[in-house]
Parts: structure tokens; C-alpha cells; sequence
């Protein structure tokens, strides 16, 4: 993980009315680094995600992702980063090759580019006698590996992952882990969510919100050793009980 | 027993979703379902819960067959299903009353049972249910299972996509419940919540690996689970799965869980050989077997 900052925000606020979504939170992220960004339902995580992929604008503050300022730049943010949920991933009435077609053609790739390109992911997926399936037939674990990879295609330096791994039995849960550990060594940076306590210990570092704000952010063990807990489970009882 | 399932089958084309599957939950008790996705949890509940024929097999809920008596059980059981099915458009106070009305009683009448839960959403109860927040909308769908005073309740994934701190009132919520005398038949894909049921089914791929209560199903594994750690994670999973005895190697929060192929495996080979490999600050002990640990195993072996 080097020292280069990839993401800056600096007292970003979101209002809608009188109610304050996000209240004038500030972080970095560093190049290659593994973020996790936690926090409990309605705490203000999506709403502070959706400013920094440039698709709500701040009420406040500043954000720069990979050097471009969303308020000016966001056409340029949104070519700069890849982004992955568990709701929308892919189309389920095309097949995987019409899928990273779609989505190469959408980012913008040549047509050599993206037949490379799926060369490369179909074989590192192991997916080479399923191209032509249908992505609704895949089994969910599958799809979300493939909605990783595609979402990847362009290369971005920054991914954001909404909840991936929900609902995905453990062992693919683990594989897909592995898969942003490899992605992550290669100099991507992971700004990820997960309600799983035990994949936030995987990040390099992690923030928790609570209720707008940021309340703690550091290293998974600098926050268990501040908060004298044994795991990062008990360190988010800890900060969000009692509020709602 | 409040639910009798025997040798349960479904399948919708040539895909089975579940395989005869057998199990039977005690009156008062609290128990688990606990798989991911695709394992067949909700078209169980969907045919105990009468909505659904299964091809093969019998089922009793409540003391009633489920094809010949669903009338009956009907009145007798509480669903929640996974997705939120409440009306979006109704008030908390109108799909309340509604729920209460299908079923011949009113919020009055069985106040006491959803009275703990209630008051949380109470202050809300003139806002549209599509306003509510996820932990607020659980809460309901709850109090609209309960309204009727069912013997049974049936809750598929209640917990999904929910926080930590949620989840765990959640449960909390399910022990008070369980102490007023009703039997709950609960999904998770959370296999951390296995614990706090009184005995859990472990389901992959519509078959049933396993049923015991969570104490039995870890104490009688008779694997052994070491935590590994060093400074590189990602560097120890790649060279703990070359290590020659290696049976599995998982991530496990701040640690990998390791098993070994011999029955005299020796912690200080394994360092070393760690050592070789350029590691350092290396931390080998025995773990704490979890239900999770038991879980990738079982499905490992089954394929």
C-alpha cells in the first residue's frame, strides 16, 4: 500500500430538507488499499458512496477520486472507477459474453480491446464452456465473480463494492475475497461495504458511520485495541448500539 | 411436535430445489434453517406455510397436514416472508389493522404480544410503510406476523442485508417471543446466528447435511482447526494451500483457519516452513471450531 492518496474528502455534507444524510464527514484512501466502510442501516453510507461515484452532488465539502473533483469532473470520476452491487449487476437474459460485451462497449473499449479482454477474464474464471449460458442460469456465487470481473474490464484505479458477498455461501464468500486481495496487489484500490464483521477485518482499514458522521476509522486491530474488544463485530456493537 | 417435514420434495422443471428432506421442530422451540442462497430454504417455508405442493412427502404444521388441513394452518402460523411484503402505500397503523382484520381480531385484542415490539415503531405509525427505515420495516412485518397470536412463526431470512446492532435486537426480540410459549422456524444465511437457536438444520442445494443443536453439531466434529496468522495474509493463504498435508485453508476474520490431512500434525513444521517462505511474525493455535468451519466442510465433502 503506498502513501498516494486516491480518494480526499474533506467536510462533505448531503441535506435533503431539513434532514442531514451525511454531516461533514472527512477521510482518505490510499492507492492499492483495501477500505471498508461500514456502518448500520441508515447510517448514511449509501448517500455519502453515491457523491464519491459522482452520481449525487454534495450539499457540501469536497471530493477528489483519482484526482478529479466530483462537482466539475464527474463524468471523468465515473471513467476512472468500477462499481459492483448485489442488486444490479448484470443482465440476466444475456449470456456472459453478450454481458462483458455490453459492459466493455459501455465503458467505452475497443472492439479488439474487448475481445482480449474476455479471453482473459473467461479463462481466469475458469467460465470457457459457459460463455454462451445465460448469466440468469449461473449459480449466484458465479455471478458475483463474473459482476466482479466486469466491473474491472476497463481497468479502473478505484472499485466500489456495495455488499458484495450478501448472501453467498461461505466458501465462495472466501473465494471472492481472494479475488480483491489478488485485484487489490496489483495496485487497485477497494472501497468496499459488508454487514459481515468478519470481512471487515480483512480491509487494511476501516470507518465506521454512525448516524451521518464518521466515528471511528483505522486499522481493524488499532480499533479493536482502542475499544479493548475482541473482534470487529463487538467494536460496531459498541459504536452504533443505542442509536437509531 | 408443532412441524413434522417428511421426505420433502420439490422440483420445478428438472431442477430439484429440495431433496427429501426430514425434519421436525418441537413445541417452544427455536429453530434454524441455516444455508445460502439456492439451498432451498424459502420453497420449504413456502410449502409449510401452504402456499406451495410439494411433489413428494408430508408435512404437519401445528397438528395439521398441510395439504388436506391448510385452512387450518392458516390461522395457526405467522409468515414472514424474505422480501418485505407489507403495503408500501398503507400507513404503519393501516397495514397493522389491516393484517388484524383478514384475521377476524383487532390490534386490541392481542396487544400484549406485539406490545414490545410495537412501541418501538408506535411514534411512526402515520407514515407510509415505504418510508420506514430497513430495521423499522422489520419490526413491522413482525407486529403483522404476530397480530393474530399464531403457535407458529415462520421467519425466512429476517435478518438478511440488517446490520449487526439490528440483528442482534432482532434476536433478542425472538427469545421473548419464544418464552410466551411460540414455536419459530427461522432462515439465515448468517451462519454466526446458528448459535442462537435451539437446534439448527444445516441445508445446501436442498439436502440436509446436518441437524443438532449447534453445541452437539461442534463438539462432536472431530477435526481439528488451527488459527494461522503472519504479517501477509494474503501471501499465508496462497502458501498455507501449498503446504503438502494441507485439508483446507480459510479466511476467518483476522486469521486463516487452517485443517491438516495428517493426525500428527505438528505446529512447528508448519512454522518453519512458513519461515522459508519468508513470513514473519508467525502465530500458530488450535481454534474455536464454529458452525461456519463445520459448514464449509460439510458442503466440501458433499460435492
Amino acid at each position: 500500500m503506498s502513501q498516494e492518496k486516491i480518494i480526499e474528502v474533506k467536510n462533505l455534507s448531503k441535506k435533503f430538507g431539513s434532514f442531514t444524510a451525511v454531516d461533514n464527514i472527512s477521510f482518505d484512501v490510499y492507492k492499492g488499499e483495501i477500505f471498508g466502510f461500514l456502518g448500520a442501516n441508515g447510517a448514511g453510507k449509501t448517500t455519502a458512496m453515491k457523491m464519491l461515484i459522482g452520481i449525487s452532488r454534495p450539499t457540501s465539502g469536497e471530493v477528489t477520486v483519482a484526482g478529479y473533483d466530483v462537482k466539475t469532473a464527474a463524468e471523468m470520476v465515473k471513467k476512472s472507477i468500477g462499481y459492483m452491487s448485489q442488486r444490479f449487476s448484470m443482465y440476466d437474459d444475456l449470456t456472459i459474453k453478450e454481458n462483458i460485451t455490453f459492459f466493455g462497449g459501455i465503458y467505452g473499449l475497443s472492439r479488439n480491446k474487448i475481445k482480449e479482454k474476455t479471453a482473459q477474464l473467461v479463462s481466469e474464471l475458469g467460465l470457457e464452456d459457459a460463455v454462451d449460458k445465460l448469466v440468469g442460469d449461473l449459480p449466484l456465487g458465479w455471478k458475483q465473480k463474473l459482476s466482479f470481473s466486469v466491473a474491472l474490464l476497463h481497468e479502473p484505479k478505484i472499485v466500489f463494492l456495495d455488499e458484495p458477498t450478501g448472501g453467498v455461501d461461505p466458501i465462495t464468500r472466501r473465494q471472492f475475497w481472494e479475488m480483491i486481495y489478488a485485484e487489490a496487489h496489483k495496485g487497485t484500490t477497494i472501497f468496499v461495504t459488508t454487514h459481515y464483521m468478519d470481512e471487515a477485518e480483512y480491509c487494511d482499514r476501516v470507518s465506521i458511520m454512525v448516524e451521518g458522521h464518521i466515528e471511528a476509522l483505522d486499522t481493524p486491530k488499532n480499533l479493536k485495541q482502542q475499544f479493548n474488544v475482541e473482534s470487529m463485530n463487538d467494536v460496531f456493537l459498541k459504536l452504533a448500539r443505542n442509536v437509531e | 411436535m408443532s412441524i413434522q417435514v417428511q421426505n420433502i420434495s420439490k422440483s420445478y422443471k428438472d431442477n430439484f430445489a429440495i431433496a427429501a428432506v426430514s425434519f421436525d421442530v418441537k413445541e417452544g422451540e427455536i429453530f434454524g434453517l441455516i444455508g445460502p442462497d439456492g439451498a432451498g430454504k424459502t420453497t420449504l417455508f413456502r410449502i409449510l406455510t401452504t402456499l406451495l405442493l410439494a411433489n413428494e412427502g408430508t408435512a404437519t404444521v401445528a397438528g395439521f397436514d398441510v395439504v388436506a388441513d391448510y385452512k387450518s394452518i392458516r390461522r395457526s402460523i405467522g409468515y414472514m416472508p424474505g422480501k418485505f411484503s407489507l403495503y408500501q402505500d398503507l400507513t404503519v397503523a393501516e397495514n397493522l389493522s389491516f393484517f388484524a382484520t383478514i384475521f377476524g381480531t383487532t390490534l386490541e385484542e392481542n396487544y400484549d404480544v406485539i406490545k414490545e415490539i410495537y412501541v418501538q415503531i408506535e411514534p411512526f405509525k402515520d407514515r407510509r410503510a415505504g418510508a420506514l427505515s430497513g430495521g423499522m420495516k422489520q419490526k413491522l412485518a413482525l407486529c403483522c406476523a404476530l397480530i393474530h397470536k399464531p403457535k407458529v412463526l415462520f421467519l425466512d431470512e429476517p435478518t438478511t442485508g440488517v446490520d449487526p446492532v439490528s440483528r442482534k435486537e432482532f434476536w433478542d426480540m425472538l427469545k421473548r417471543l419464544q418464552q410466551r410459549g411460540i414455536t419459530i422456524l427461522v432462515s439465515t444465511p448468517y451462519m454466526d446466528e446458528a448459535a442462537l437457536c435451539d437446534r439448527i438444520a444445516l441445508i445446501q442445494k436442498g439436502a440436509v447435511l446436518k441437524i443438532d443443536t449447534p453445541e452437539n453439531i461442534i463438539s462432536k466434529y472431530d477435526k481439528t482447526i488451527y488459527d494461522v496468522r503472519t504479517k501477509n495474509t494474503h501471501q499465508l493463504i496462497q502458501d498455507l494451500k501449498e503446504y503438502p498435508s494441507q485439508y483446507s485453508v480459510y479466511a476467518f476474520g483476522e486469521y486463516i483457519h487452517y485443517c491438516d490431512k495428517t493426525d500428527d500434525f505438528n505446529s512447528i513444521e508448519l512454522e518453519n516452513y512458513l519461515k522459508q517462505r519468508n513470513h514473519t511474525e508467525i502465530e500458530i493455535r488450535v481454534s474455536k471450531t464454529s458452525i461456519e468451519d463445520i459448514f464449509m466442510d460439510l458442503t466440501t465433502l458433499n460435492q
